[in-house]
């Protein structure tokens, strides 16, 4: 029997649908300097990707693996502040300082998730708070090193040979290249057995372990990825914006973060990149949100929660596919 | 295939379990009854690793997994369902039972990041077994639903499916027919039959008389932790230990 070209077409759309997507995506990014070159949109744009590889990596921990971190944003200042570091004090080539430090901030995530993942609910999320407060503190009073207060000036742009990565539109080819690279690389994780593992892992551990995941294991090297993830993209704020400060990096950071997985959609890839971008962009188009950001940000956490609890993306997908899955159950059954 | 020799188990000091031992022949089913409370999901437990039982031996075809964690007890091949279902209520029918492949899909996440060909090609062969799984257990109607909506008999095929899935060498099956209706139960029995015919070995855990006297090659009746009988159906039906614990009611067969 032969496949007529529609069918081959749709079969083919099904297929690659999740490569089609990011493909799309990337050809509106491409295109998107063209129709939008102010350097302010593209900046918050840029921020836009800049905090969802962070929400990627942490959608994983949150949504897939089902625990809880309220320290992320520890991991984001350490990649800032690393790369800043290095590459001013001790003189190294950025992208260098970029690896470099990720790999360090991957060590740090293991030797804290070692004990800490040990704990569950409240505990885990009391754990990562008290790792961020440490973190912020040391930002703060390490003046000689950090800056302290006042922050970390002179941080110099990135290059790819001699071609300066030094306005809006070149940060915005950067850090959308590196969000797609890590949307991919999430996408492919969340598909595989290791994806499914994560998912059993916050349906029920004890179903999980009898099926063969190491759910110890498991929630440890999910929390480190998250933490390279986060520490990449502070490597690239610091190198964007050239200024941090440790206000970029402390626990009301952590819980945006967490508000950005929660809307966005918990165990959806690209609800991660919806939540980002909803409370990257909200106080840009609302004035007020900006004076009572904190009430705001609570105000959307509680009304997803109580109305869709899964998060925007992943709770509209959810009662999708269970309306599509009980008239098909109907149609059959008639 | 699994022994269990002198197997005991206490929680704050009170015997859940007192010096088990019996034996599960290789490709038989073997059935474990005993009134509630009498130890028989503490057993199971303890054979999968979710408790660590306290004193005697737990051997899988000569290798001891007494001590051993759930997942490396899961990747030596045994399978289980649980007493209250625990799918994966988010997840599709499909992908709960592929998740049953989880031993065969590969654990390094660099691997999984990266999704090279020979993933891809793996994944495919993991999708068409776990498909031709529910074309056995008749859920492929099903394939797409997230298994949350299910009716608690559809719920209950699909946990069987998943745990049957990846061919362990030992099936623990906890109260599969529990809450089942007649027809739902005679549809679980049937998928039973045909493990059987394939040769799974299976430790049936169950409350269901008629199910477990038609099925099982051997029946370990517990009471109060302990084994107070092992035998075929026919022998443990005449046993007065059993019909004064357990069977009062039921009268011996000729």
């Amino acid at each position: 029997m032969h496949m007529r070209t529609s069918d081959k077409i749709a079969y083919f759309i099904r297929l690659h649908r999740t490569g089609l997507w990011v493909t799309v995506l990337g050809l509106g990014l491409l295109l998107y300097p063209l129709v939008q070159d102010n350097p302010y949109t593209l900046g918050v744009s840029n921020l836009v990707a800049i905090y969802g590889i962070v929400v990627l990596g942490l959608n994983l921990f949150i949504g897939y693996a089902g625990q809880i971190s309220l320290g992320h944003a520890a991991f984001f200042g350490l990649g800032a502040y690393g790369s800043a570091i290095s590459t001013v004090t001790f003189e190294i080539p950025p992208w260098s300082a970029m690896l470099i430090v990720a790999l360090l901030v991957a060590f740090l995530a293991l030797g804290l998730a070692i004990p800490t993942l040990r704990l569950s609910g409240h505990y885990l999320a009391m754990a990562t708070l008290g790792f961020n407060i440490v973190i912020h503190r040391i930002l703060l009073q390490w003046d000689e090193v950090t800056g302290g207060v006042s922050g970390f000036y002179g941080i110099p742009t990135l290059q790819i040979g001699t071609f300066a990565l030094d306005n809006e539109i070149r940060f915005h080819y950067l850090v959308w290249s590196v969000a797609l690279v890590a949307l991919l690389l999430c996408l492919n994780l969340v598909r595989s057995g290791v994806g499914r593992g994560l998912a059993a892992l916050s349906g029920d551990e004890t179903a999980a372990a009898a099926l063969g995941v190491d759910t110890r294991t498991s929630k440890i090297k999910v929390f480190v990825l998250s933490a390279v993830l986060a520490s990449v993209a502070g490597s690239l704020y610091a190198h964007c914006y050239g200024y941090i400060s440790p206000g970029s990096f402390d626990i009301f950071v952590s819980t945006d973060l967490v508000i950005m997985v929660v809307i966005g959609g918990m165990g959806s890839i690209w609800g991660s990149l919806f939540g980002a971008a909803l409370i990257t962009l909200l106080p840009e188009w609302i004035e007020i949100f900006e004076t009572y950001k904190d009430f705001i940000h609570g105000g959307i956490l509680v009304l997803v929660l109580m109305f869709l609890p899964q998060g925007f993306v992943s709770g509209i997908v959810d009662l999708l596919k269970t309306r599509t899955a009980l008239r098909r159950s109907r149609h059959a059954s008639s | 295939m699994l022994h269990l020799d002198n197997v005991s188990k206490y929680f704050g000091g009170l015997p859940a379990l007192h010096e088990v031992s019996f034996h599960v022949p290789r490709g038989g089913i073997t059935a474990l009854i005993g009134p509630n409370g009498a130890g028989k999901s503490t057993l199971i437990n303890c054979i999968t690793g979710v408790h660590r039982a306290d004193s005697g031996k737990i051997q899988l075809e000569q290798v001891s997994i007494r001590s051993a964690p759930t997942h490396v007890i899961a990747r030596h091949g045994v399978g289980r369902t649980f007493q209250n279902l625990k799918l994966f209520g988010r997840l599709s029918v499909l992908d709960n039972v592929l998740s049953g492949l989880n031993n065969e899909a590969g654990s390094s996440m660099c691997m999984a990041l990266l999704r090279l060909p020979y993933l891809r090609h793996r994944e495919r062969h993991l999708k068409l077994r776990a498909l031709e799984a529910l074309d056995n257990f008749d859920l492929t109607h099903l394939a797409s639903h997230p298994a949350q909506i299910l009716a608690y008999g559809d719920k209950k095929r699909v946990e069987l499916a998943r745990a049957s899935v990846g061919n362990p060498r030992l099936l623990l099956l906890d109260e599969p027919v529990a809450g089942l209706n007649a027809t739902e139960t005679a549809a679980v029995a049937a998928q039973l039959r045909r493990l059987h015919r394939l040769g799974q070995t299976m430790l049936l855990v169950e409350h269901d008389m008629e199910l477990v006297m038609e099925l099982a090659d051997q029946v370990v009746v517990l009471d109060s932790g302990e084994v107070i009988a092992c035998g075929t159906p026919a022998e443990v039906q005449r046993n007065p230990r059993v019909l004064n614990a357990y069977l009062g009611s039921m009268e011996p067969t000729a």
